[in-house]
């Protein structure tokens, strides 16, 4: 029998500032837009990062990809990079505002390239309010959806 | 159809190890979770059933009958013991959140009365959750 398929979700903390502001629309149309989101210094969240993995579960481990190897991943490519930091200021928002739904996307991008499992979804929370989900380009959850 | 999801807690003591493996590979792959003495965690489980809303009763399932089967075929096996030893299970098996979730799913598959397992899903802390859908042969065909 093949070994089980499990989903595996880790949820890692990151504190960052960010300003919605598209320098192609008028002041009046981004503060009409992005509202206090648009104040001119930025402000800031706690962020919450989601993320769900899956494959087999190998039979050695019991795993389906060693935490330890994850956690690393996650520290390097994503948290010393965002974790306080001004979002507007990192390379991906240069010429791209820095809504969650963009950090959703951006993140996928940084997390498909781990190679010990499957990316099957981002959710981030950008406050205990609202959160943002991104299953990759144009695909729906296979068993949520 | 309408999905279901109940939850239950539990307190568990475990250690990752595999016998096949020297110490030094254990200690290797799966760092302080191999000390031998084994830690714990408060597990959360949340079971969900999918099944049709029953027209008199308005459940899906009974929500009291599916706390007494989640007791008595889980939580009472598993709260308070050491998984390595006092489960069988996990007697050969490595008791990773995966595979917890995957016993779970097992113990509980067939037993619900009125509906289908649709997903277990076991949290080993706020931060890290396993979800497991059944086996690869009852699955839906997934995307490539």
């Amino acid at each position: 029998m093949s070994s089980p398929h499990v989903h595996l979700s880790r949820r890692y903390h990151f504190a960052a500032s960010h300003r919605l502001h598209v320098d192609a629309l008028s002041p009046e149309r981004n503060r009409e837009v992005f509202g206090k989101c648009n104040n001119p210094f930025g402000h800031g969240h706690n962020y919450v990062v989601e993320l769900t993995l899956s494959g087999a579960v190998d039979p050695a481990t019991g795993m389906v990809t060693n935490l330890s190897d994850l956690d690393s991943f996650a520290q390097r490519e994503m948290l010393d990079l965002f974790d306080h930091a001004n979002l507007n200021t990192l390379e991906p928002f240069l010429d791209l505002v820095p809504t969650t739904e963009n950090l959703c996307i951006e993140l996928w991008r940084i997390f498909a390239a781990y190679p010990h499992a499957n990316l099957e979804r981002i959710r981030v929370e950008e406050t205990g309010n609202n959160s943002f989900e991104y299953f990759g380009d144009g695909v729906m959850p296979a068993h949520e959806g | 159809m309408i999905l279901l999801t109940r939850k239950a807690d539990f307190s568990a003591a475990h250690f990752y190890w595999n016998s096949g493996w020297s110490e030094e590979e254990n200690q290797r792959v799966f760092g302080k979770c191999a000390n031998r003495q084994g830690h714990g965690h408060n597990y959360t489980l949340e079971v969900t059933v999918a099944g049709a809303v029953d027209p008199v009763s308005g459940f899906v399932v009974d929500l009291k009958q599916l706390k007494e089967i989640m007791e008595r075929e889980v939580v009472s096996v598993y709260d308070h013991r050491h998984l390595n030893h006092e489960v069988p299970e996990f007697a050969h098996t490595v008791p990773t959140t995966e595979n917890i979730a995957i016993a779970i799913w097992r113990r509980l598959d067939g037993k619900i009365p009125n509906s289908k397992l649709h997903r277990i899903r076991v949290y080993e802390t706020p931060d890290l959750f396993a979800d497991f859908f059944g086996e690869p042969s009852a699955t839906e065909s997934k995307p490539a």
